[in-house]
């Protein structure tokens, strides 16, 4: 195993450096968020840059659908990269969420038509799923997991009934996934139902309603169906495919935001070096004070650690990513995932914690950064794993199981 | 647990090594040598010195020792992963702690790149062959953190060109063992801080050189006092010019890293199993927190695992290795935590020695003796310091 990054993979850094660092500043940032009320809570115009001109909505995706047919450690690239400038677009609810739950849930060739649109960047998909699921190996949609959105058959269509509380992206995605749980005979079984909201538009029976938030860099939405009909055609995938689909797609979307949260982290401990380099009291600046100096070192211990961990839970997955869809998992692998997941939430949180201690009491303001680090710290520390459940998640694993 | 361990993608060739080490340990760890299966490593290290000494020698015989060596000196030129490899598969088959790691892995480089023919001549089939040890002579009372600090004198006589030592060195481990010393000494009494230093290798077993036991707050006494009362070394003896001291001896804390850090995961997932036995035994393994707590030990075994395999991919690479400078402050702090979990698991049963529980002696140990992880090859305090300094670019911290 080689963290060296190849030339290619450095390309990709730099350019998403690059791009960023221009199009995502604090500045459009800011623009983005404090238009939240009235606007889309996204960036298009950065939007149409990654996906079209960069290419990165296609990233993962296969060559054969228009994408670049590259991996993990890419996507883990760009996020942090997303993560360190708060980029303001749904690559992690379009690219990584949906995206990954059509490619695994139905698999090749069936979901090529799908995947071909969403590689070029032309629409928009979001999942509509639990946001705090991280399952364990195999325990997606099993007993402890029924989808709360339930399906009904109706002749031969099928009537929807439940919510989502908090879904990403679904208030400007032309695509609504969910999945639903099937009445059948045999009991409940899990299915991928896709949306056309562009053609939904206006069916009273489906409610997508943008929740106020604090993190206001990322809009979330509740997803409400009323004996919504969604035809046989819409539903895209059943059964154990869905079951296994959907957890690859969530353990791809967990080590994603895991990868975003540690360059929320670094960010927040370049900002705070930069700024007690140039604040001057007692005359010196105080980054000359060892307190400070050990502060910041220490968010550098928890970021450099947490690097190594996303970057080989990065690896780990790619290898398994690289195997039959159809094999089992092996729990190390996940453990690896989940070990990331949990560990981003602690040092995203702290570094951005401390970022608003070291800013004295600018890190107080709203004009500052760190206070929207802080925020979309503390959300996305809910986001496809939380601390406690996923820690209790790898303990069943290490320990129960024989 | 061990075989998560294991790396995720392995080749034909990297099996092979696999099971040639393995296999090799268990003919050879085995009869005489039994006792020695997971003894002698931190903490533990006043276990059977004489049978780990003759250990060396049946390692140097298997051709173990030095594998990473040039042909010319004995060793095997095994590229760093292969190193990796035969290091954990050392660890997994329960290999004692090395008595010849301060000549493996610090004095013995630092000769193949700054010693002189002579001196490699001398030294190195010693060490390489298991049969001559040494003993690190750094830290002063005065001289611990501040290492620029030594007062130890090294005066050279005119006529023969040998030196006198005279001072005092401490926490020098396992030097009641040890044949020879490396010892950062003055040898310019007027300069101060890290010019005017030497860096001399001296014998032990002299008259001006006397061994004093430091006991431990874990019970154990591996570490010494060394005093020297113009104690002699050599002139060809010397490593580097007079003055260059500091040079070397920073030069030979720099192949501390990296390889053998591998074989010390090894050990700390051992030591984590012995905790969940713990656990199992006593139904703490059901407690909501010390499970997260378990978990969270677990993750920094893989933080360990990827930021050391990092620390390899860039070897050779001149730039700044930001992995490198956290590993120290992350490893043992989270031995140290290891030790505190263990202590927590064992409950009311902590605080009771009992020998026939090997166990619980062991979490004890591991408790006592991770104390020190925090203290020696630098504090948390002075680890802090460096990553602020090399890794951010922070200002440097005044000096008195």
């Amino acid at each position: 195993m080689d963290f060296t990054l190849s030339l290619e993979q450095q390309m990709i850094r730099d350019a998403a450096i690059n791009v960023l660092a221009t199009h995502s500043d604090s500045a459009a940032v800011r623009r983005i968020i404090e238009s939240v009320s009235a606007g889309s809570g996204y960036d298009p115009a950065l939007w149409l840059r990654l996906g079209s001109e960069l290419g990165w909505c296609g990233l993962m995706l296969p060559e054969d659908v228009g994408g670049s047919g590259l991996g993990t450690v890419e996507m883990v690239i760009v996020m942090e990269q997303l993560g360190r400038h708060l980029a303001c677009v749904p690559y992690l609810s379009s690219a990584c969420l949906a995206a990954s739950a059509l490619r695994h849930c139905l698999g090749a060739p069936a979901a090529n038509p799908w995947l071909e649109r969403l590689a070029r960047g032309e629409v928009q998909a979001s999942l509509a799923v639990s946001h705090n699921v991280f399952p364990a190996p195999n325990a997606c949609c099993s007993g402890d997991r029924i989808p709360s959105i339930s399906a009904q058959c109706d002749g031969n269509d099928f009537l929807l009934y439940g919510q989502v509380a908090q879904v990403f992206g679904a208030t400007h995605s032309d695509w609504l996934l969910l999945i639903a749980g099937v009445t059948t005979g045999s009991g409940i079984e899990p299915a991928l139902f896709l949306i056309d909201q562009t053609l939904s538009a206006g069916d009273a029976r489906l409610k997508v309603r943008r929740l106020p938030t604090l993190d206001l860099t990322r809009p979330v939405a509740a997803v409400e169906f009323d004996a919504f009909r969604a035809t046989s055609e819409q539903r895209l995938a059943t059964g154990d495919a869905v079951a296994a689909g959907l957890e690859r797609a969530l353990w791809i979307t967990g080590l994603a935001v895991a990868a975003e949260q540690l360059g929320g982290a670094q960010r927040c401990l370049d900002m705070t070096v930069t700024y007690t380099k140039e604040r001057v009291q007692f005359g010196r600046p105080i980054a000359s004070f060892q307190a400070v100096k050990h502060r910041c070192a220490q968010m550098m211990v928890g970021i450099e650690a947490l690097r190594s961990m996303v970057y080989g839970a990065a690896y780990a997955l790619d290898t398994l990513l690289r195997s039959p869809p159809a094999a089992n998992a092996p729990a190390d692998i996940w453990l690896d995932i989940a070990a990331a997941r949990a560990m981003a939430n602690e040092v995203y949180a702290f570094c951005a914690q401390e970022a608003i201690q070291l800013h004295g009491g600018l890190g107080f303001t709203w004009e500052h950064d760190p206070q929207l680090h802080l925020k979309r710290a503390r959300a996305s520390a809910l986001w496809f794993g939380s601390t406690p459940e996923t820690l209790e998640s790898m303990a069943a694993t290490l320990l129960d199981r024989a | 647990m061990m075989d998560a361990i294991a790396m995720p993608e392995m080749n034909t060739a990297e099996e092979q090594l696999r099971t040639e080490v393995s296999s090799w340990m268990t003919a050879h760890l085995s009869g005489k040598f039994s006792p020695l299966r997971y003894r002698g490593g931190p903490g533990d290290e006043d276990a059977f010195p004489a049978l780990r000494k003759a250990w060396e020698q049946e390692l140097a015989s298997g051709n173990w020792t030095c594998v990473g060596w040039p042909k010319e000196w004995g060793g095997r030129e095994m590229p760093i992963m292969s190193q990796v490899i035969v290091q954990e598969e050392y660890a997994r088959a329960g290999g004692p702690g090395r008595m010849g790691h301060i000549g493996e892995g610090l004095i013995g480089p630092t000769l193949l790149a700054y010693g002189t023919d002579e001196q490699k001549h001398r030294f190195l089939p010693g060490i390489r062959g298991g049969t001559e040890f040494w003993c690190q002579g750094y830290s002063e009372p005065g001289a611990g953190s501040d290492l620029a600090n030594v007062q130890t004198r090294a005066k050279q006589d005119k006529v023969s060109g040998d030196w006198r030592i005279t001072g005092h060195k401490i926490w020098t481990s396992l030097a009641h063992e040890s044949d020879w010393i490396f010892v950062l000494a003055r040898c310019d009494p007027a300069s101060c801080g890290n010019r005017g230093l030497i860096f001399a290798l001296v014998p032990l077993d002299q008259p001006g050189v006397e061994i004093r036991p430091i006991r431990q707050l874990n019970g154990g006494s591996e570490f010494n006092e060394v005093f020297f009362d113009e104690a002699c070394a050599a002139a060809q003896n010397i490593v580097g010019a007079p003055g260059q001291g500091w040079h070397i001896a920073m030069a030979l804390l720099g192949f501390e890293r990296g390889i053998s850090t591998l074989g010390q995961q090894m050990q700390f997932v051992r030591e984590l199993e012995w905790v969940i036995d713990a656990a199992r035994a006593n139904g703490t393994i059901n407690d909501k927190l010390i499970r997260q707590r378990i978990s969270r030990a677990w993750t920094g075994l893989r933080v360990m695992r990827y930021n050391a395999l990092r620390m390899l991919s860039g070897v050779g690479q001149s730039q700044l290795q930001r992995e490198a400078l956290i590993y120290k402050y992350f490893w043992s702090n989270w031995h140290r935590e290891l030790g505190e979990l263990a202590m927590d698991v064992l409950g009311a049963d902590a605080n009771i020695i009992d020998a026939a529980d090997a166990r619980r002696t062991r979490l004890q140990n591991l408790f006592l003796f991770s104390r020190s992880d925090t203290i020696y090859a630098g504090t948390n305090e002075i680890q802090l310091n460096l990553i602020a300094e090399r890794g951010l670019g922070m200002p440097r911290e005044a000096r008195g």
